[in-house]
């Protein structure tokens, strides 16, 4: 057996595929790299190390005067308060744009009934509505929002909703879809109504898959308070901004350990949630 | 994900943990609207209203001039550029920090490894846009290193999750029937992780698009720092062109990398 082997000669059959991948790769990449100017050497010029090194440095020790903890502690409450009252908002936007935007539950999708195209063609429009919200970033909203609302967490709590309903709106939808639909089938089938189906078949079997992006998208709001202190909304962006302008590296890592910190705790959140869900 | 629906199904009795649980979440929603204090009922009197109307009526009409059209499909390009490139880095240096994150070279690598993602993770894209801009100078290439670093926190802790939740008979009957580690993990593990991180790595690739745009108001080029410089000049014209290029681009990477995901795990029902 092992001769047999022994006098084949060793040949990879996907050889000429695998090479005609690589230099398609090449090709594609090449004009990318050049476009997002791909320049490794900038990191090791003599200035751009000086002044990133003297700024590192001043990372150690994080700084800890009681009254820029004082600060840290109020910008951190309101980077929670503002994350927190946009991920409310942004579910009431979001929750019954995915109910309608989803295939799931569509009672005209199971047989070729009447007011299949109009069905077809509300999902299609939800799914434009959402992508609108969703494609115009957070900094322009809240720029809107200002002129109604004036500088403040009002626009940036605003800001969130209207973006992050656009995403959750999204991505619940496609949650919905992706996992067994069949209990949801059969309830449509036996005459349930919509949301009768959504509530005893699909929720059910899909809570944790939702709560635990829900809370990932908290998480990814309070990071996002950095865009909003453009507007001016305070919080850990405005600070960090401060610092960082400053080039004050003790108080910048004293926020970034904030930031990893309430990353943790937004772990430990979904893994609460997600455990009283099982 | 059914067998637990299942479980949970057949359990008696009210369950406590929701009503806590949802009380909890309910009372810090009112807390956040409390702590921040804002009048809603601005945001719906008339005089705010004519401002908004006011402020997003500028933009329109867009400026369709072909010169300025041209100009922003290249911002496009470019913010393109950076997203995927920034994606490409991340999924390169996530894989191999998720080697260690999911314990296959013993404790304390894991937890240096898991600490070193937090880590990235944690840190804003803005922040590190910022920090990068100041390493690089300004420019695309702070972009591409800020989405790569954040990312690779992102993609290196769902790559170690999913490589911990693995089986492991594949993988060990390679083992014992004499192939080397390398060997084995390459053909019994790998296979079966790559479909769903090529799906992650899309996933993120549609986030970063969106976040490679707003990165150029740090000045990390793209269609953001065009959109930062003709805001802040109010030429609303030119913002909502700038607008309708980030849309177009939104919705194109959208739709390929949902064509491409949809083919890669085929969908259940």
């Amino acid at each position: 057996m092992s001769a047999a082997t022994a006098t084949l000669p060793l040949r990879d059959p996907a050889a000429r595929g695998r090479l005609g991948a690589l230099v398609a790769a090449i090709v594609v990449l090449w004009p990318l790299l050049v476009l997002a100017e791909f320049r490794p050497a900038a990191l090791f010029e003599t200035a751009h190390l000086q002044v990133m090194g003297d700024f590192l440095r001043g990372f150690l020790p994080p700084a800890t005067a009681p009254d820029f903890l004082v600060l840290l502690a109020r910008a951190t409450l309101e980077t929670l308060a503002i994350a927190t009252a946009g991920i409310a908002l942004a579910f009431l936007i979001a929750a019954p744009l995915a109910v309608l935007a989803s295939r799931a539950l569509s009672v005209s999708r199971i047989g070729p009934g009447p007011g299949q195209r109009r069905a077809a063609l509300v999902r299609a429009a939800t799914r434009a509505v959402l992508t609108v919200l969703r494609a115009i970033p957070e900094v322009v909203w809240a720029l809107v929002f200002v002129r109604a609302l004036g500088l403040g967490p009002g626009a940036g709590v605003l800001a969130l909703a209207v973006t992050y309903g656009g995403m959750l709106g999204k991505v619940y939808a496609e949650i919905l879809e992706s996992g067994d639909t069949r209990s949801a089938r059969a309830l449509l089938e036996a005459g349930s109504g919509r949301l009768g189906a959504l509530f005893y078949a699909l929720v059910p079997s899909t809570a944790q898959e939702l709560a635990s992006y829900t809370v990932y998208r908290w998480e990814c709001a309070v990071r996002a308070s950095v865009v909003m202190g453009f507007v001016g909304a305070g919080g850990l962006g405005q600070l960090m901004d401060q610092s960082m302008k400053m080039l004050n590296g003790g108080e910048a890592s004293t926020i970034l350990l904030t930031f990893l910190f309430l990353v943790v705790l937004a772990d430990a959140a979904s893994a609460v949630i997600r455990k009283v869900l099982a | 994900m059914s067998a637990t629906a299942e479980t949970s199904g057949g359990r008696h009795g009210p369950c406590w943990g929701c009503f806590a649980l949802a009380f909890a979440l309910l009372a810090a929603v009112v807390w956040s609207f409390a702590y921040l204090a804002v009048d809603w009922r601005q945001l719906f009197s008339s005089e705010s209203m004519r401002l908004m109307a006011k402020f997003v009526g500028e933009f329109f009409p867009p400026d369709l001039s072909s010169a300025f059209v041209l100009k922003a499909a290249w911002g496009a390009l470019q913010t393109f550029a950076v997203a995927a490139i920034g994606t490409l880095l991340a999924v390169g240096a996530a894989s191999l920090l998720a080697l260690p994150a999911a314990g296959r070279f013993g404790l304390a690598p894991r937890l240096a490894a898991r600490l070193a993602l937090n880590v990235l993770r944690s840190v804003p894209e803005l922040v590190w846009a910022a920090l990068m801009v100041i390493a690089a100078g300004l420019g695309p290439f702070a972009g591409t290193l800020a989405l790569a670093l954040h990312t690779t926190g992102v993609l290196g802790r769902l790559y170690a999750e999913s490589l911990e939740n693995l089986p492991a008979a594949p993988e060990r009957a390679l083992r014992d029937a004499g192939s080397g580690a390398i060997a084995a993990f390459a053909y019994a593990a790998l296979p079966l992780v790559t479909a769903q991180g090529v799906a992650y790595a899309l996933y993120r690739l549609e986030m970063n698009i969106r976040m490679a745009a707003v990165l150029g108001f740090v000045g990390a080029g793209g269609l953001g720092q065009m959109l930062y410089f003709h805001l802040s000049i109010f030429q609303q014209a030119q913002a909502a062109t700038l607008l309708i290029a980030m849309f177009v681009l939104v919705f194109a990477v959208d739709s390929l990398s949902a064509a491409v995901r949809g083919r890669l795990v085929p969908a259940q029902g």
